[in-house]
């Protein structure tokens, strides 16, 4: 009789093969507008194969488990249905504006699961050996801090946390959680071996590890200010990457350590790229409470901000021949880019010709302006970053900002004494007329007066952007019928 | 036959390092305008996870493992699905001035030119 036992695990080796080679073709596809979205359907053609293969795991399983093999492939496909479900029906319908709070809950419950895996490890006793325990540890310390990280950075950009909290000694108290979870690590490491004793029992030592590795995710968390948000959702994005690299080494799974080392790459690289657009080290981001440290002197800049009507603007800019839109994270606040672009096709109609210019740090999130303007309609070619267009500034007519304010403060050309000093900036101060959209009069998140709203060139329009954006369309439309 | 994977020492310190540089390489080449897609697409990624956590359930020997697999799916379940989904609303969002159907238009001049002929 000819046993076929080897045939699932060959399924299931090349299944994974399959899906890890589709991952990183389907990431490289991401690379431009026009092939990107074939590149998420290519790594999701491989996510499925490696999930159903994984159901070829119950021609395998432990002897132990057999006898519940029933019951649990119930709970494997009830938990695939709901998890996978309810988050489906959620990503289908948030709105854009709320993508930063939606990419960091799904991010922690990638952590979250790889904690998961590295529990069951622990109390079921599977890590045998030093290394294979001691990985299993920081996978799992890794996969937890960024579960409940990610949660907090969520409740903060959902707004069911509104300030940060903030205390004299913080960074010290959040370094002895993480030390004494370390140590617990370590005690779990070299009590391994012994039978259980009065101070060694096992799963409670275990619980003890993840209690400090999540209250750690949520202390760390809990300071950060929203504006720091990129750094703090890109660092957390790596966090799971990694957790889940090293629980697929624990797991013997070569599928989930080439996805979550490409991934925690990923997440690395973003937030270098997005702590060297705010001019400051991660370390920098994370540990220092940034903004009350900024005591601004007040009289230190000439000036005063001087009002004009949105209609008014809105005219000036129909007659200008050239225009730079800045749009910052009060924009997706406002949930004011249809607005936007419905007055940008205005002036386009009437010959300006209009570009957008984007900081890599606006908004809360590596990116979230160019999908609030891709959601609006704005093709992507009249997009432009920081590099692209910071020298057109000097030969413009207009620049507008859009809730933005340190990325053009000029100060951080200038200042040396501002906390933003040496932070690239949007040369929107060199424009011929600058427009600032606003709600009130009023401080950046760094806390610093912006030099901009006092020059001589620049002229405040108060209100929410939705409502001036209404007014300034308005303002044009009326003109036409006037010349009509 | 043996199809099994012993990944040990070196051998898995290997893959970590080429998966590391693979993937710096290629999300170095991401343009900026990407750069929220990308985060949520690498999100997508590591939502394999589910995989090690279906690992973990079906292995399950008691309660206490059952639930922890359970949750481990679970999430793993909601990282894949929820990633998916806002990856590819946002990719299908990103369009250029340039007339989409250009080059089918252009196309089925030449094609047509070509029957006149």
């Amino acid at each position: 009789m000819i046993t076929l036992t080897w045939l699932p695990s060959l399924v299931i080796g090349l299944a994974d093969i399959c899906a890890a080679f589709l991952f990183m073709y389907g990431l490289q596809r991401m690379s431009s507008p026009a092939t990107a979205t074939s590149g998420i359907r290519v790594a999701g053609i491989g996510m499925i194969a490696a999930v159903l293969a994984s159901f070829l795991y119950v021609f395998s399983v432990d002897p132990a488990a057999k006898p519940l093999l029933p019951v649990n492939i119930g709970l494997a496909l009830t938990a695939l249905a709901i998890g996978g479900g309810l988050a489906w029906l959620a990503g289908r319908r948030v709105a854009m504006t709320a993508m930063p709070q939606m990419v960091a809950i799904y991010n922690g419950m990638g952590g979250g699961a790889a904690g998961g895996i590295a529990a069951a490890e622990l109390f079921g006793a599977r890590a045998h050996g030093a290394t294979v325990l001691v990985v299993t540890l920081l996978g799992g310390l890794i996969g937890a801090v960024s579960f409940s990280g990610s949660s907090i950075a969520w409740a903060k950009l959902q707004g069911v946390i509104n300030k940060p909290l903030r205390f004299k000694g913080q960074q010290v108290v959040n370094a002895l959680i993480m030390a004494a979870a370390v140590c617990v690590a370590g005690v779990i490491i070299y009590g391994g071996g012994a039978s259980a004793t009065l101070l060694w029992v096992p799963s409670t030592w275990i619980c003890i590890f993840f209690a400090f590795a999540l209250l750690f995710g949520i202390a760390m968390t809990l300071p950060i200010g929203g504006a720091d948000m990129p750094v703090v959702i890109s660092i957390y994005n790596a966090f799971t990457g990694l957790a889940v690299g090293l629980e697929g080494f624990v797991l013997q799974n070569p599928a989930l350590m080439i996805a979550g080392m490409v991934v925690g790459a990923a997440g690395l690289l973003l937030t270098l790229l997005m702590a060297q657009a705010m001019n400051r080290s991660v370390s920098n981001v994370v540990f220092t409470n940034f903004g009350e440290a900024a005591k601004s002197k007040p009289g230190a800049i000439k000036g005063e901000e001087k009002p004009v009507q949105a209609a008014d603007a809105a005219i000036k800019m129909r007659y200008a021949a050239s225009v730079i839109i800045i749009p910052g994270y009060g924009l997706a606040a406002a949930q004011a880019q249809q607005k936007l672009y419905e007055f940008v096709k205005l002036l386009q109609a009437a010959g300006v010709v209009v570009r957008f210019a984007i900081h890599p740090v606006a908004g809360r999130m590596p990116g979230q302006m160019d999908v609030l303007l891709a959601e609006a309609g704005v093709p992507y070619d009249m997009i432009f970053q920081l590099d692209d267009i910071n020298d057109d500034f000097a030969t413009t007519d207009v620049a507008m900002v859009i809730g933005a304010n340190d990325v053009v403060n000029p100060a951080a050309r200038t200042d040396k004494s501002s906390p933003i000093f040496g932070m690239p900036i949007l040369n929107a101060d060199k424009a011929k007329q600058v427009y600032v959209i606003k709600r009130g009069q009023g401080k950046g998140y760094a806390g610093i007066v912006n030099a901009l709203f006092y020059g001589d060139n620049c002229n405040m329009v108060y209100g929410d952007a939705k409502a001036v954006l209404s007014a300034m369309i308005e303002g044009v439309k009326g003109l036409g019928a006037a010349a009509a | 036959m043996n199809f099994d994977i012993a990944l040990t020492g070196f051998a898995a310190l290997y893959i970590f390092m080429l998966a590391a540089f693979a993937g710096w390489v290629i999300i170095g080449r991401v343009p900026a305008i990407l750069h929220t897609p990308l985060m949520s697409g690498s999100n997508f990624v590591h939502g394999i996870v589910v995989v090690g956590g279906l690992f973990t359930l079906l292995n399950a020997r008691d309660v206490l493992e059952q639930s922890i697999g359970f949750f481990a799916v679970l999430l793993g379940a909601g990282n894949v699905a929820g990633g998916y989904a806002v990856t590819s609303r946002m990719l299908a969002m990103f369009k250029t001035s340039a007339p989409a159907p250009a080059h089918k238009a252009h196309h089925r001049a030449r094609s047509h030119r070509a029957k006149k002929a």
